[in-house]
């Protein structure tokens, strides 16, 4: 139980944390709602093209809001020698990283999850895809999140590793904006979607158990440059 | 703490080249309960690339560092250990209370309780402030008391005597010498002169 303690301790220090940075967790929905916002504009009055590209929009944007979000993950922690304290721990790394994992999913994988609705309506979406909009949405964010912790936690060492990091990250983001956005489009065709549910689950399952190791083995290695 | 008077930790051979450079190379120590490893040099020299060693951060380039026989990093190792480094390793954004509360959930309970430690490191009554309002002394006086909450044996130190005041280094050295006679064992780096009355220290020094 100790051990479930040090990971809700985490998780709880971190969502205070990103209480009181709040202007910092807006920024990924505030990006995710204005890029989906601005599609409208720019393609002008075209409702059918908006209606067929919208699965696309939401996903592209979920993904690029969420990288945007990634550098602050261990960012704070590496700079002021929390992450230090993390790694001496006499817990397994792996679950206290994936205690902050989970905490920065809800704190950018969930509000996306929430406002996501209103922007499918706003672009026309058919009401049968919503529902499978919100599915993908609930189990595709939390791939992004754990993807995107081994990446972030290779580069965190580095002073400029945004641009490294977009390099390795996207590449594996891809499948999961493939099964997704299909699954959505399939949706709004009345087309059965469990093939690409079932593969985005697994996808889930398989970074659930994957990621969290690499990412305390990348850590340790970023401490120690 | 008592129940077990095996406690040692051991280095080997130790050497650590950083940038083509020969910090230092065979290096040897072994530091018993109730004793402390000083280490001192010149800026540079490499007490702080040995003290990542010591915790595992970093491996050495030859050698090992070995706690009660065994190889580190091991499990043990890491619960019979704390580390206080350049950076305090507290939050800004959380208050006094919050970040001791993390640390003795990363950790395992040890003998005081948050309140017994901030009642030590003179800082009760600021439970609640935010650390962004604290002193710098301050910080570094609630980065220490983070040693007296959780289980250690092993308090590795760098430079604690930073932007401490007088009065703060006079109190940080009675904690320390506290934690000796219990049994406990220091590894540190120090531009001070440490006063510890009737404790065994060992000094290294790195050029």
């Amino acid at each position: 139980m100790a051990l479930f303690d040090a990971f809700s301790a985490i998780v709880r220090r971190d969502l205070v944390l990103a209480m009181r940075r709040r202007s910092e967790i807006a920024n990924p929905v505030l990006f995710f709602i204005l890029v989906i916002t601005l599609f409208p504009l720019g393609i002008g009055a075209q409702p059918k093209l908006l209606q067929a590209i919208a699965p696309g929009i939401i996903w592209v944007s979920a993904l690029l809001a969420t990288m945007l979000s990634l550098d602050s993950l261990f960012r704070s922690d590496f700079d002021d020698g929390s992450l230090e304290q993390i790694l001496l721990s006499p817990y397994p790394t792996s679950i206290l990283v994936l205690g902050k994992i989970t905490a920065h999913w809800l704190t950018t994988g969930l509000p996306l999850l929430i406002v996501a609705p209103l922007l499918a309506v706003f672009l026309g979406m058919p009401n049968q895809s919503l529902s499978i909009l919100l599915i993908t949405l609930l189990l595709g964010t939390p791939i992004l999140s754990l993807i995107g912790a081994v990446g972030v936690a290779l580069t965190v060492g580095l002073r400029r590793g945004g641009m490294i990091l977009s390099l390795l990250v996207l590449p594996l983001y891809v499948p999961v904006l493939i099964f997704a956005s299909n699954a959505v489009e399939m949706a709004s065709t009345g087309l059965p979607v469990t093939a690409q549910i079932n593969i985005l689950i697994s996808m889930l399952l398989m970074a659930l158990v994957l990621a969290p190791w690499p990412t305390a083995a990348a850590l340790k290695m970023s401490i120690n440059s | 703490m008592q129940s077990n008077p095996k406690y040692y930790l051991q280095g080997k051979d130790l050497s650590c080249i950083r940038d083509d450079r020969e910090l230092f190379a065979n290096l040897c120590f072994a530091v018993q309960r109730g004793q402390v490893l000083l280490l001192e040099g010149q800026n540079g020299s490499g007490k702080t690339s040995l003290l990542r060693i010591i915790c595992g951060f970093r491996e050495p380039d030859t050698g090992a560092v070995s706690w009660c026989g065994e190889e580190i990093p091991q499990s043990q190792y890491y619960s019979d250990m704390a580390y206080v480094g350049h950076l305090d390793g507290i939050k800004k954004e959380l208050t006094v209370l919050e970040n001791l509360r993390l640390s003795l959930a990363l950790g395992q309970p040890g003998k005081l309780s948050i309140q017994q430690a901030l009642e030590k490191v003179q800082l009760v009554g600021y439970d609640d402030t935010l650390i962004q309002a604290l002193s710098a002394g301050q910080k570094r006086r609630l980065s220490l008391a983070r040693l007296l909450i959780t289980h250690n044996v092993l308090w590795i130190l760098d430079e604690p005597f930073t932007s401490l005041d007088k009065q703060g280094i006079t109190l940080v050295e009675s904690l320390m010498a506290e934690h000796c006679a219990n049994g406990g064992m220091m590894v540190m780096t120090s531009h001070h002169d440490v006063n510890l009355q009737g404790v065994d220290v060992q000094r290294i020094r790195l050029s």
